[in-house]
């Protein structure tokens, strides 16, 4: 101790002191601070905003503005949340091709991981609805029956019974919702794009959506069968017509020629 | 007839055979020996179009059998089940019991779904027959003295189709066909005064209430088929009486039938023709789906889904309504919705124009003969444009009703094709009228130059000078006689106005139209005057170039 005393009084004391107490402090601070994981995580999130940012300046700010506060061309996108964006580009809808009565769906121009950064930067924009997670959206558990007495009550209208699709005014349209990605489905149902009306958690709950995308994938999806034969496009009335008439009638006419044509008929002169 | 003639040469102790012992009882009881000499050699000529009614008999045979079948499985009641039938996406759904049984006879009894899909098939197809039917003979003039009363016939068959087919697709309480009721409860409810009485009486109360379905069985079932079957036998009836008409050739008058007879041939043909019909019609339904209710869901009136059309043959009524603007008068705290109204009374005038035509053409011509040879339609130009003026104002409509499945699969504006429509309605079958009428008279002009100058060889010929000419070939004897045996009706003039005392008559206003109407249908621009054996001796003398 006597040594330690006896330097008490050198002139590098107090900085010696000052970088224990620096050490204690900073090992105190790492020992008890969130992991360093999720200091990597901001890290890794504000990377992606940012070339979110970069990309969003190249193919959509042209219409939604430099900062995404929409211009005459396109809305404003604060608040819209990554949900909207995974809909929009991951369905090919955006960036859109050419102005119109409604945007169509296209080839998807950005891989899933542009589009999450995409998302990324939107969302930092103001708070929206998030992206399903595969729980969310998986068929599993889910009400069959009630979904489609869900989907009868509040999208048959403009989907048709199975959603087909169906026409809206000035060639404005519900399109089908065969081979859609059931997260699509969850987001559009969530963000209402375009068109459609959104069904916020607290109109449809999650459950409800999860039932209506688990009777889609019965009734519309790729192992659905149609007890009946064909479907006829599942328009209804106006397809089965067509087909009476051209298959059903055309060829009991052309039975009736075949049958009229043959006969024992009195030679011609 | 030979049975007869044999048993008389035949010792009268010797016992006669079994089948003339029964024959026998029959005739002494039946008279059908008589029934049998007059009715077995009927002739029958033959054209394919004349078998266009065959199709529709065998349909409506096919849907009265399948229809039998459907009845022992379907439960016309509108109260509430749960659903714990094979399907899966139903499961738990509270229904009405009409759609539980069908959903039971398409899933679970025995070819029910099949036996469905014939019977609605076969009825879609037995209306596009009557149709076809139909105008076959409209455009041919079968409907002229004395086959008047069986025009009217077929066109009640026709209308009474179409109400028990839409009776008959309400039945099952699907979501699709319970909006047609709704739609129909709203046009009974836009009837002036009466229309909520009207409803309320039909309904047994509120929309839907608990009674339709079972009303809808008996009538679908019951009134409306019976009726229908009782005009069938009729319509039949009347063919035998009056004979089946034929065209115009070589041998064929006015007073004979050209063609085969009843037994044998026609016999073995229309037999045949029925299997042919009931398998074309089977095979339909078992390749395509018709009505898929289980996709549908049970009704409920909270419910709607778009795409929604009745079946074809009700689809120009759907035309209408959808293309009305929603017009509506407010008089002292009542509503008059023209929106609704105007349509339910155009539709009809649709059908009524069509039916009423032979009439009025009967009025125009004054002519009373009995006529059995049929028109080929490019002879009577007038009658055949407005045949087709209303098919193209029928199938305008129908655009209508289908607006937006045009809309979706031609992309298009469903709001541009209404007001196609709206225009179109008064526009497209003036247009059509025109046209039809001049290649009409075109065809008309075609046949006259190949009664006089022969037919195009397509041999080209260079004479001596080193023109070029091509050789034209006389036609047969019986093809002429079949160009030129339709007869043309000339204008009728309203008669001498003053009588040879120099007294004026009053000549009615109906008598001018009726003028003014036969100028318009048989008037110089109306038809071409077909050639006289004059002309054609003229240009064949040797005379004319070719």
């Amino acid at each position: 101790m006597k040594k330690l005393s006896a330097r008490r009084r050198h002139p590098l004391a107090a900085v010696v002191v000052l970088l224990l107490a620096l050490a204690a402090t900073g090992g105190l601070y790492a020992a008890f601070a969130p992991a360093s994981k999720a200091q990597a995580d901001t890290t890794a999130q504000s990377l992606a905003i940012d070339e979110g940012k970069k990309l969003f300046s190249v193919g959509c700010a042209s219409c939604h503005g430099t900062g995404g506060q929409g211009s005459s061309d396109g809305p404003s996108l604060v608040g819209v949340g990554a949900a909207a964006v995974d809909f929009q580009v991951g369905t090919g809808r955006m960036p859109a091709q050419q102005p119109g009565a409604q945007i169509a769906r296209k080839k998807v121009i950005y891989s899933q991981a542009e589009i999450d950064q995409l998302a990324a930067y939107i969302a930092s924009l103001g708070a929206g609805p998030t992206i399903p997670t595969k729980s969310q959206v998986s068929p599993e558990g889910a009400d069959i029956a009630k979904g489609g007495e869900l989907f009868r009550t509040n999208c048959a209208q403009c989907h048709n019974f199975t959603g087909k699709g169906g026409a809206l005014t000035h060639g404005k349209f519900a399109p089908s919702l065969e081979g859609v990605d059931p997260k699509h489905i969850y987001e559009a149902m969530q963000t209402g794009p375009q068109n459609m009306p959104s069904f916020p958690d607290t109109t449809l709950s999650e459950k409800n959506k999860k039932d209506i995308i688990a009777y889609l994938n019965a009734v519309n999806g790729d192992d659905t069968e149609s007890p009946g034969g064909l479907e006829l496009g599942g328009l209804g009335p106006v397809s089965e017509g067509l087909f009476g008439w051209i298959f059903g009638l055309g060829a009991l006419v052309a039975v009736a020629v075949w049958v009229a044509a043959r006969t024992a008929k009195a030679k011609k002169s | 007839m030979s049975t007869t003639t044999t048993s008389d040469s035949r010792p009268s102790r010797e016992k006669a055979p079994a089948g003339e012992k029964v024959a026998d009882w029959a005739d002494g009881r039946l008279g059908i020996y008589s029934l049998a000499k007059s009715n077995m050699r009927k002739i029958f000529p033959d054209h394919w179009s004349f078998m266009l009614g065959e199709i529709c008999l065998y349909s409506f045979i096919i849907i009265i059998l399948t229809g039998v079948y459907l009845t022992l499985f379907f439960h016309p009641s509108m109260n509430e089940v749960t659903y714990h039938g094979s399907y899966v996406p139903l499961q738990g759904q509270l229904m009405s019991e009409a759609f539980n049984s069908t959903m039971h006879i398409s899933f679970e009894v025995r070819g029910g779904l099949l036996v469905r899909q014939i019977h609605h098939w076969a009825a879609l197809i037995f209306l596009a027959g009557m149709f076809v039917h139909m105008m076959r003979v409209f455009f041919t003039g079968a409907f002229r003295k004395p086959r008047e009363v069986n025009w009217l016939f077929g066109f009640l068959l026709f209308v009474l189709g179409m109400f028990t087919g839409f009776t008959g697709y309400s039945l099952p309480d699907d979501l699709l066909s319970g909006t047609g009721v709704r739609f129909m409860e709203g046009a009974v409810l836009s009837v002036p005064v009466v229309g909520t009485y009207l409803a309320f009486f039909l309904f047994g109360g509120q929309f839907p209430g608990g009674d339709f379905v079972a009303r809808f069985y008996s009538v679908h079932i019951l009134l409306l088929p019976g009726i229908m079957l009782g005009l069938v036998v009729g319509h039949l009836i009347l063919v035998f009486y009056h004979k089946h008409t034929q065209f115009a050739g070589p041998g064929k008058t006015n007073n004979n039938v050209v063609g085969m007879p009843l037994l044998p041939v026609y016999m073995a043909k229309a037999g045949g023709f029925f299997f042919l019909v009931f398998g074309v019609i089977a095979a339909i339904a078992a390749i395509a789906s018709i009505n898929p209710i289980w996709s549908m869901g049970p009704y409920r009136p909270d419910m709607v889904s778009t795409g929604a059309q009745p079946d074809w043959y009700m689809g120009f009524s759907e035309g209408l309504i959808r293309v009305m603007p929603g017009w509506e008068i407010n008089l002292w705290g009542h509503t008059l919705v023209l929106g609704v109204f105007i349509p339910l009374v155009i539709f009809p005038l649709v059908l009524v124009a069509i039916a009423v035509y032979p009439f009025i053409e009967s009025w125009v011509t004054g002519d009373k003969r009995e006529h059995h040879i049929l028109d080929r339609p490019r002879n009577v130009p007038t009658r055949t444009a407005f045949g087709a003026a209303w098919i193209s104002w029928y199938f305008v409509l129908l655009v209508g009703g289908g607006n937006d499945i045009w809309a979706t699969h031609f992309h298009l504006s469903i709001n541009s094709i209404t007001w196609f429509v709206r225009i179109g309605f008064f526009v497209v079958p003036v247009i059509v009228f025109v046209i039809t009428k001049r290649v009409c008279l075109g065809l008309q002009r075609r046949d006259k130059d190949k009664v006089l100058h022969g037919r195009e060889s397509g041999i080209i010929k260079r004479l001596p000078h080193g023109e070029f000419i091509e050789v034209h070939e006389p036609l047969s004897q019986e093809a002429l006689h079949t160009l030129t045996a339709h007869e043309q009706y000339q204008p009728a003039e309203i008669g001498a106005t003053v009588d040879e005392n120099g007294v004026e008559r009053k000549v009615k206003g109906s008598e001018r139209l009726r003028s003014k109407l036969s100028e318009g249908f048989y008037g110089e621009d109306s038809q071409i005057p077909k050639p006289t054996v004059e002309e054609y001796k003229e240009i064949t003398s040797g005379h004319g170039h070719h």
